[in-house]
C-alpha cells in the first residue's frame, strides 16, 4: 500500500515506529511530484533537502529517539511563506529567486514536528486571484480536469494534496483562498480564526483579513496540521494567547443536538443547482445524525464581496508599498534616473495586471475626497457583516454553507472580467471579514465528476466544533 | 464612477507606478466597472453603526522590551539588489545643488 494513500497520523505513526522509512515517503512523494509536473503545483521542489531530511530522521529514530507529529509526512509550502532553504516568490516576478533569511513560524512549527517540506507551491500573484492564473509563473492545473482551474489564490497547495504528491499543505486564505480551491479540488481546507495561526514569514497581502491554515485528504488530517501550527507566536502580536484544544479528538464527538444553522442568503440566485442539491444532502444527513438544522438569515452577505474589494485592496495598496527595488527583490534601475523612477520602473515591471489593478483601486478608495465614502463606508459594512454573525450565533453552534457558487471552471473563462472572477469568493468573504473559524470539505461530485464543497462556519476560536461537524459529514459521506 | 485615463495616471503616479500607454484602457474600463458595482456600499443603511470594527484580540499586546539579538546586517543585505559600505544603495535623490 501506497504510503501517500493513508491519513497523517498513520503515516506519522508508521513512521515513528520504523515500519516505513520517512527515507521511502520521500522518494515516493518526489516521484509523484515529478509524474504530475504537467500540473504546475510546484515553483520550486527542494529535492536533495527533502531527502537529506528524511534520512536524518530515520538516523534519529535508529538511535531510538522520538520523532514529532509529523514524522516524515510531506508537506508542501505555499509560496507566500518565507523558508530559509527554497525561495520565496509569492507567485510574483519581483520576488522571483528571492531567499527569505528566516522561516515563517508556520514553517518553523512544522519542522519542529519532523514533516518532510517537499517544495514551495504555486499561487496566484501576491494571493490575490480566484483561478491561480494571476500567478507570474503560469497556471495550475485542476487534477480531476486539466483544463479546468483549481481554485485560488492557493491552487497548488490544493493540487499538491488532490493529486496525492503531499498528505498536506499550508495555504493562506484572505478572502477563500483556502476554502475555495479545497471546494474545487475536493480536498479539506480550513480558514483558522483571526489571530489561530502565526502569521510572522507570511507575505503581507491584507492584515486585517490574511489567516495561514492547512489543507488534507481528510478531516482528521487538517486537525492535525492545524494542531502543529496553531497557538501564539511573540513574533505576531495578532496572535491570540488563547489555548489551543485537542483538534483531533474533536473529530471523534457527536453532532447530535449541534444546531447547524443554513442562510437562505447563500442559496440564491448564481448558485449551481446541482451543488445546492448536494449542499443541502449533507446538511440533511447531518440531521439524520441529530443534529438539529435551524434557518438563519444573514442579510449583509450580499454586501461582502464590495466590501471586501474595498478593504482589501486598501490594505494591500500599503502593504506592497514595501516593494521598491531598495532592499530585496527585483530592480530596476536606469543610468541617471533617480530614486522616484527607480521605484516605479521596478513596480511596474515586477508586478501583473490583477496586482496592479489592486494597488490603483486601493490608492482610489483611500484617495482624499473618497475614503469616507469607499473605506470609511466599507468598514462600517463590515461591521454589519459581522453583527450577521453574532446574532446568527446567538442562536446555532455552525453555519453550513456551499464553499463556491460554481465548481471548478475552465482555465481561461473569467481571465479577462476581473469582476466576475471576484464573485467566485461571494460565499467565502463574509466569514474572512468577520474573522471567524470557517473551513471547506468535499461532500460530493457533479455529473461531469468534478468535486462540490461544503463550508462550515463557527464562532472565532471554535475550530474544534467546527472539526466535529466536517467529521461527521465525511464520515456520512463517504 | 466613471474612472478617465487622467484618474488612472493620477492614481498611477499615487502608488508609484509607471504605466505603458496599452495598459491604460483596460484599466480604465475595469477600474470604473469595479467602482460601479462597490457603489451599492452606498446604499447600506449604516447608521446604526457607532463602534470602529475590529477583528480579532481585543489588544495586540507588546512584547517586553527587552534586548535580543535580530537579523545580523549581513542577512539583512544578503538580498539587496545593490549593497555599498555594508548599506543598502540606492540612486541620488538629494539635490545640493
Amino acid at each position: 500500500m501506497s504510503a501517500l494513500s493513508l491519513p497523517i497520523a498513520e503515516l506519522a505513526r508508521l513512521v515513528q515506529s520504523g515500519s516505513v522509512t520517512a527515507e521511502a515517503v520521500a522518494r515516493e512523494s518526489l516521484k509523484v511530484i515529478a509524474d504530475r509536473r504537467g500540473l504546475n503545483a510546484f515553483l520550486h521542489v527542494s529535492e536533495q533537502a527533502t531527502l537529506d531530511r528524511a534520512g536524518e530522521l530515520d538516523a534519529r529514530r535508529a538511535r531510538g529517539e522520538a520523532l514529532g507529529p509529523l514524522a516524515g509526512v510531506p508537506i508542501a509550502i505555499k509560496d507566500a511563506l518565507c523558508t530559509l532553504d527554497a525561495p520565496t516568490s509569492s507567485g510574483s516576478k519581483i520576488l522571483a529567486g528571492w531567499r527569505s533569511p528566516y522561516d515563517a513560524t508556520v514553517v518553523a512549527r512544522l519542522r519542529a514536528a519532523d514533516a518532510l517540506l517537499v517544495g514551495k507551491t504555486n499561487m496566484d500573484e501576491f494571493a490575490m486571484g480566484s483561478s491561480n492564473e494571476n500567478s507570474a509563473f503560469g497556471p495550475v492545473k485542476n487534477p480531476w480536469d486539466e483544463t479546468r482551474i483549481p481554485g485560488g489564490s492557493s491552487g497548488g497547495s490544493a493540487v499538491a494534496v488532490a493529486a496525492g504528491m503531499t498528505l498536506g499543505a499550508l495555504g493562506s486564505d484572505t478572502g477563500g483562498s483556502i476554502r475555495q480551491p479545497a471546494a474545487l479540488t475536493g480536498t479539506v481546507g480550513i480558514k483558522p480564526s483571526y489571530g489561530r495561526v502565526s502569521r510572522y514569514g507570511l507575505v503581507a497581502f491584507a492584515s486585517s483579513l490574511d489567516q495561514v491554515g492547512p489543507f488534507a485528504r481528510d478531516v482528521s488530517s487538517a486537525a492535525r496540521l492545524l494542531s502543529v501550527i496553531a497557538g501564539h507566536d511573540p513574533r505576531d502580536s495578532t496572535s491570540s494567547t488563547e489555548g489551543v484544544p485537542d483538534y483531533e479528538a474533536a473529530c471523534g464527538r457527536e453532532v447530535r443536538g449541534l444546531r447547524v444553522g443554513v442562510p437562505e442568503d447563500y442559496f440564491g440566485p448564481g448558485l449551481d443547482p446541482e451543488i445546492a442539491d448536494q449542499v443541502r444532502a449533507a446538511i440533511a444527513r447531518l440531521e439524520a445524525d441529530g443534529a438539529r438544522v435551524v434557518p438563519i438569515q444573514m442579510p449583509h452577505t450580499r454586501h461582502g464581496v464590495a466590501t471586501y474589494y474595498v478593504l482589501a485592496t486598501a490594505e494591500a495598496s500599503s502593504n506592497l508599498a514595501r516593494f521598491d527595488g531598495v532592499r530585496f527583490g527585483l530592480r530596476e534601475e536606469r543610468p541617471g534616473a533617480d530614486l522616484g523612477a527607480l521605484y516605479d520602473a521596478t513596480r511596474s515591471a515586477g508586478f501583473g495586471p490583477e496586482v496592479k489593478r489592486r494597488i490603483l483601486l486601493g490608492t482610489f478608495v483611500l484617495s482624499a475626497g473618497y475614503y469616507d465614502a469607499y473605506y470609511a463606508q466599507a468598514e462600517r459594512v463590515r461591521a454589519l457583516i459581522r453583527r450577521d454573525f453574532e446574532r446568527a450565533f446567538a442562536e446555532v453552534d455552525v453555519i453550513a454553507t456551499p464553499t463556491s457558487p460554481t465548481a471548478a471552471f475552465p482555465l481561461g473563462e473569467r481571465v479577462e472580467d476581473p469582476l466576475a472572477m471576484y464573485l467566485a469568493d461571494v460565499y467565502t468573504l463574509p466569514a474572512s471579514l468577520a474573522g471567524v473559524a470557517a473551513l471547506s470539505l468535499p461532500v460530493g461530485r457533479t455529473r461531469a465528476q468534478l468535486p462540490i464543497g461544503l463550508q462550515l462556519i463557527a464562532p472565532a476560536f471554535a475550530e474544534a466544533r467546527l472539526l466535529t461537524v466536517a467529521a461527521a459529514c465525511e464520515r456520512s459521506s463517504a | 464612477m466613471a474612472v478617465t485615463r487622467d484618474d488612472v495616471l493620477r492614481l498611477a503616479r499615487l502608488a508609484r507606478l509607471s504605466l505603458a500607454e496599452d495598459e491604460l484602457p483596460k484599466l480604465e474600463a475595469d477600474l470604473s466597472r469595479i467602482l460601479e458595482y462597490v457603489a451599492e456600499l452606498g446604499g447600506v443603511d449604516t447608521s446604526e453603526v457607532t463602534d470602529a470594527p475590529r477583528v480579532g484580540p481585543a489588544c495586540a499586546p507588546l512584547r517586553a522590551d527587552v534586548a535580543a539579538p535580530g537579523l545580523s546586517r549581513e542577512a539583512a543585505l544578503a538580498a539587496a539588489p545593490r549593497v555599498v559600505d555594508g548599506a543598502f544603495a540606492v540612486p541620488e535623490f538629494v539635490d545640493e545643488s
